[in-house]
């Protein structure tokens, strides 16, 4: 008997080494080991068997069944190995063709720098303010130093609605109505983004409309030197570290001494090129000392507070910052410059 | 204004300094250079050559034949010019000279006929079209009679000159003279003004008084009025030295007299005015304002209509002047005239600025005034013309001046103290290096130890207070000199406001969800500023506001509406064949209710979207879908998520919009804004095809924004859900229906989702199906299936009994 179960066992084994497919494994498992199976009728032949043979016998059949399970669980790992190849292959795609475009949006370039020149600012603790954009004649002019049929009024020819209504023309009047709200009392910085409007035709470098960045702060013993040290940060962190500035003095009506702020060329590094017109320096924008009228006007004691205050044109920070060589593409919202620039 | 660098040498020794050195110094000092130009450029071998002779070319009709007296030899010259004739002085090239742009002169036969040398024009000489005289624009250049044969021409033509141009700003009125250019860059260079003379050697008996007398009636307009008598004048062409520093200043010569008054203007910064004193016709010069409706025929042959804000000069009778404006015509100076009423004159500022306004007259004589001249200079810049005019007009000029004087001549004080000053510009100046830099300006002081009373010379009129005077040392004491420091002061600590940074999620959130930002302009077209208005606004009737004085019909009206702006958008792309586009913007539209617009307008903060194209663009997948309303609306939904708040959708007929596609947008019962398709009559109007737009009161949501984040447990207990189908008429709308499930299901419904629509066949006409997916959930307790059994019930008779909708089986 045992020589029987042992020919079974070298059976079956050779059976299952030769199939090649799930389903026959599965129909050699049961004609061997089913309940019908050709090990399950000779092990029937077991109570015939003395009963010093029956455990040997007994030992010798579990061997030969796990032979043959282990064999087919052998088997069976193989066939499905192979069978989840062959599905992976067959789902074998092309993966040159290109993906399922996904709607992507993204900030105007000048909302970028005014975001850059804010997050910036508010680093060094000032606030961000707004203001309207209708302006009346005082908050425009008058409480920045520019009574009416003062010549300096010339410099920034202006949006009249009524005589004592404007699009204003900077975004100082920001500043003219915080130092209101303050009341003289508290000292602060604060910078103002907004849209500014001049009459001026459109062309390559004018636009009517605009953006301005200004900054205030006022507080007691500022110095020029503060403005200097000021701006030199916010000129390397826009333009690079190697940037160096230079201040001249210029005019403004609501500061005194008033500045222009330069920063080297970076085309030619200060040598002269077209860019800079040969000076070696490009104009960013302008400041000084509050004007002592302005931070009167403002309900401030010029005897116990200074100031001092900035202005810039993001616009113009964009064209010498990114080569936008045409002031009206801000304004044309043509898809091809507002994508080149989206993740400025 | 211009200024030559070879006049400015008259009064400050340069030292040679390159015109670019002194550029940059000026320009670090405070006036910015905006340009140099040269003159003309050095040339070498060209000399003045007297024409002996001039006969026609023998073989060429337009060529003239020419024996030209140099000093050293006479040279037979051919020349081609209209202008060239016997007797003239002209600039002869001799062969050798290398003319600008290196053209070489060599002796040639021209036509046969030996040709040594070239007669030039002024261009030739490199001299820039701009500084050449109109006359000789089209031919050679002619010299007086006086030059010397064989002269260099070089410093003749002051063809070595450099022209700065000085961008003067508003303050510094000053600089708007030669002298005042002379004591700034003194200054800088740290060396003295030599003043130009002023005294004439006449010894006439007759005084200018028996002549002329002054009266001035409007004496608030004109605190300062001389007249002098300067007679026998010859009437010629100025030296021309003068008609060079003239043309270099970008001032035509014309006369002498005129050119003369024209040179003391650019000098002193003082304009003067020439009356021909024959054609005056009168002894007395009366100042007054002009009486309304009196006229005037100015220099320009204009006819001028005045009225009682003008001040005028008159000769007691009639306006002969437009005070620091424009003379009159009827006694203008001509070849004729032999007596000259001089006027040098202080007219009020703000006067000459509104005339100047009226009649658009502006000219170099009316810059000055309405910037403000130096007091102390106006009657010396007469008697500087007196001498030019004895000098170059062989006039005799009368003792005395009849004058009117009422002028402020005295200095303001400043006074400064030098820890003031180093504690207001960060700096540590000494007191000494004050001092210094204060002689340096040529200002006058009065030194207490550290303590400076500073005399300020009347030509600087823009320096009154400690402030101004700070200006003064820190520019001549160098910007560049200042430290780097940051301010000490208060601890502020920085931050966007909440909305400022809920503006900022809301730009992310449009942008996340696939649409880019547009910058469009406030200033819109008539055509526009109708449209596309939220009916919120609409409703409150606003008068569009529009500009006093526009430039363009483009940009006359602010908005009420991002929307057109933004249409304009997509149109400018569809053009350029980018047919998918995807745009919002926030910014402000700005809202007056009044018809004549008194008040500051509401500037209301609003995002607008437009649309257009293919949302779904996977080509290749063959999923390509265009925007559809349920586009957008899903963007608006999603916005509104962002902010936490619930809106409600109402089906609305607006203007410009599709009639069946639109609705407006509600929180809280309050219309916000509106979304829905552009009505297809302005999408063609604007070349576009089908547009979905939306338009949201981003002011009213932020304010109902409430950033109070509580904390929601979340559900212990089990959920239960229910789908149900309900069949409706077709013009029931699925949201009504919503808000009834919900309101009817509550507290137990959680949520209510629409997830099936269907429409047609196994319908009865005119029917629909609608299937609702609800979430039960009690936070409490397990919910037993009979309450679920109970509401669900409930709902469809509520369904039933208001929309006569009925469960499809
Ligand atoms: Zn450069």
């Amino acid at each position: 008997m045992k020589e029987q179960l042992e020919a079974l066992q070298q059976e079956a084994l050779a059976k299952i080494n030769d199939v090649n497919e799930m389903k026959n494994l599965q129909d050699i498992r049961v004609a061997y080991l089913g309940k019908k199976g050709s090990i399950t009728k000779v092990l029937k032949g077991m109570g015939k068997l003395s009963p010093e043979e029956r455990p040997v016998i007994g030992e010798v059949a579990n061997n030969v069944r796990n032979a043959i399970t282990e064999a087919v669980e052998e088997k069976a790992a193989e066939l499905e190995e192979i069978a989840l190849n062959k599905q992976l292959e067959e789902e074998t795609i092309d993966v040159t063709l290109p993906g399922r475009k996904v709607n992507v949006g993204g900030p105007h370039l000048l909302t970028s720098i005014v975001e850059e020149i804010e997050d910036l600012f508010i680093g060094m603790g000032y606030e961000v303010k707004e203001g309207p954009e209708v302006e009346t004649d005082y908050y425009n002019f008058e409480a920045l130093n520019l009574p009416k049929d003062h010549p300096a009024r010339d410099m920034q020819d202006s949006f009249y609605i009524t005589n004592e209504l404007l699009l204003r023309t900077h975004t100082s009047p920001v500043q003219a109505r915080t130092m209101e709200a303050y009341k003289g009392q508290k000292p602060f910085k604060m910078i103002c983004p907004g849209k500014v409007y001049r009459r001026d035709s459109d062309d390559a470098t004018h636009s009517h409309q605009f953006t301005q960045i200004e900054g205030l702060l006022v507080d007691k013993n500022v110095r020029m030197s503060d403005l200097k040290g000021t701006l030199d940060k916010f000129a390397k962190h826009m333009f690079g570290e190697d940037r160096e500035i230079r201040l001249r003095p210029s005019f403004f009506p609501f500061t005194e001494p008033s500045v222009e702020m330069d920063i080297s060329c970076k085309v030619c590094n200060g040598e002269g090129c077209s860019i800079c017109k040969g000076t070696g320096w490009i104009e960013i924008l302008g400041g000084g000392m509050v004007h002592p009228k302005v931070l009167e006007m403002g309900g401030y004691d010029p005897k116990v507070y200074s100031g001092f205050a900035f202005g810039m044109g993001p616009e113009r920070i964009a064209m010498l910052k990114y080569g936008v060589s045409d002031i009206r593409s801000f304004y044309t919202n043509d898809i091809r410059f507002l994508k080149q620039y989206h993740h400025a | 204004m211009y200024v030559s660098y070879n006049w400015l040498n008259q009064y400050v020794d340069l030292g040679g300094i390159s015109p670019e050195k002194l550029a940059e110094k000026i320009t670090k000092s405070g006036i910015e250079i905006e340009g140099i130009e040269y003159f003309g450029e050095k040339v070498t071998d060209v000399v003045v050559g007297h024409v002996l002779s001039c006969e026609q070319h023998p073989n060429a009709d337009k060529l003239s034949l020419c024996q030209v007296d140099v000093g050293t030899e006479t040279l037979q010259i051919v020349c081609g010019a209209p202008n060239v004739a016997e007797g003239q002085k002209v600039a002869v090239a001799k062969p050798g000279a290398v003319l600008p742009g290196g053209f070489k002169i060599k002796k040639v036969k021209l036509r046969g006929v030996e040709s040594n040398g070239m007669i030039c024009s002024l261009q030739e000489l490199g001299v820039k079209e701009k500084f050449v005289p109109q006359e000789f624009v089209d031919g050679i250049y002619i010299f007086q009679d006086d030059v010397e044969i064989g002269q260099d021409v070089t410093p003749l033509l002051n063809l070595n000159d450099a022209v700065l141009e000085l961008d003067v700003l508003a303050n510094r009125a000053d600089a708007l003279s030669m002298l005042g250019v002379a004591y700034e860059v003194a200054a800088i260079l740290d060396k003295p003004v030599d003043l130009p003379t002023e005294t004439t050697n006449s010894n006439e008996s007759e005084d200018a008084k028996d002549y002329i007398s002054v009266e001035v009636e409007a004496n608030d307009l004109n605190k300062y009025y001389s007249a002098f008598i300067i007679k026998d004048v010859v009437i010629k062409p100025s030296p021309l030295w003068m008609q060079n520093y003239l043309l270099a200043a970008g001032i035509r010569p014309i006369n002498n007299v005129v050119d003369i008054t024209n040179y003391v203007l650019l000098e002193y910064g003082q304009p003067l005015h020439a009356f021909d004193y024959d054609k005056f016709a009168s002894d007395k010069v009366l100042v007054r304002r002009a009486n309304d409706g009196e006229g005037i025929v100015t220099l320009d042959g204009q006819t001028r209509k005045l009225s009682n804000d003008d001040l005028v000069i008159t000769n007691g009778l009639v306006p002969t002047a437009l005070a620091g404006v424009m003379g009159g015509l009827d006694s203008e100076v001509t070849d004729e005239t032999s007596t000259i009423l001089l006027e040098a004159a202080y007219f009020d500022g703000t006067t000459v600025r509104r005339t100047v306004k009226k009649t658009g007259l502006r000219s170099e004589s009316s810059t000055r005034f309405e910037k403000g001249v130096d007091p102390e200079r106006v009657k010396r810049a007469g008697l500087r013309a007196c001498y030019l005019l004895e000098k170059y007009a062989e006039g005799k000029v009368l003792q005395g001046v009849s004058e009117y004087d009422d002028l402020d001549y005295s200095e303001k004080t400043v006074v400064i103290e030098t820890n003031h000053v180093n504690n207001r510009l960060g700096s540590s100046i000494s007191d000494d290096e004050i001092a210094a830099i204060l002689s340096r300006l040529q200002f006058s002081f009065e030194q207490d130890g550290s303590e400076f009373t500073i005399h300020v010379p009347t030509r600087r009129q823009d320096i009154s207070i400690f402030e101004d005077m700070l200006e003064e040392i820190a520019r001549i004491y160098g910007y560049d000199h200042l430290p780097f420091t940051l301010p000490e002061g208060t601890g502020q600590v920085g931050a966007l406001t909440e909305y400022q940074q809920l503006k900022r999620k809301i730009r992310a959130y449009l942008q996340g969800v696939g649409l880019m930002e547009n910058r469009t302009y406030s200033l819109i077209s008539e055509h526009d500023v109708n449209k596309l208005i939220s009916p919120e606004i609409r409703e409150q009737n606003p008068v569009p506001i529009a500009l006093a004085k526009p430039m363009s019909e483009d940009h006359k009206y602010l908005r009420l509406s991002i929307l057109p702006g933004l249409v304009r958008s997509l149109t400018y792309n569809l053009a350029r064949n980018h047919a998918d586009v995807a745009y919002y913007e926030t910014g402000a539209v700005y809202i007056s209710k009044e018809e004549k617009i008194t008040k500051q307008p509401q500037e209301n903060l609003r995002v607008a979207g437009a649309v257009t194209g293919n949302w779904v663009d996977h080509k290749w997948q063959g999923e390509v879908k265009p925007v559809d309303f349920y586009v957008v609306k899903g963007i608006v939904e999603g916005l509104f998520e962002q902010l936490k708040l619930t809106v409600k959708f109402e089906q609305a007929k607006l203007e410009d919009m599709h009639p069946g596609r639109t609705a407006v947008i509600k929180l809280e019962d309050q219309v916000v804004g509106f979304l829905g398709q552009l009505h297809p009559i302005l999408a063609k109007e604007a070349d576009l095809k089908e547009t979905y737009v939306f338009d949201i009161n981003l002011d009213s949501a932020l304010e109902a924004y409430e950033n109070e984040p509580s904390y929601v447990e979340i559900p212990k207990y089990p959920a239960i859900s229910r789908d149900i189908a309900f069949i409706l008429d077709k013009s029931t709308s699925a949201g009504d229906v919503k808000n009834l499930i919900e309101s009817v299901g509550a507290p137990l419904v959680q949520s209510v989702e629409i997830f099936d629509l269907y429409e047609g066949e196994h319908l009865e006409t005119g029917k629909k199906s609608i299937a609702y997916h609800l979430v039960y959930q009690d936070p409490e307790k397990t919910l037993k299936d009979e309450e679920v059994e109970a509401s669900y019930q409930e709902i469809v008779k509520a369904v039933e009994s208001q929309f006569n909708g009925y469960v499809r089986s």
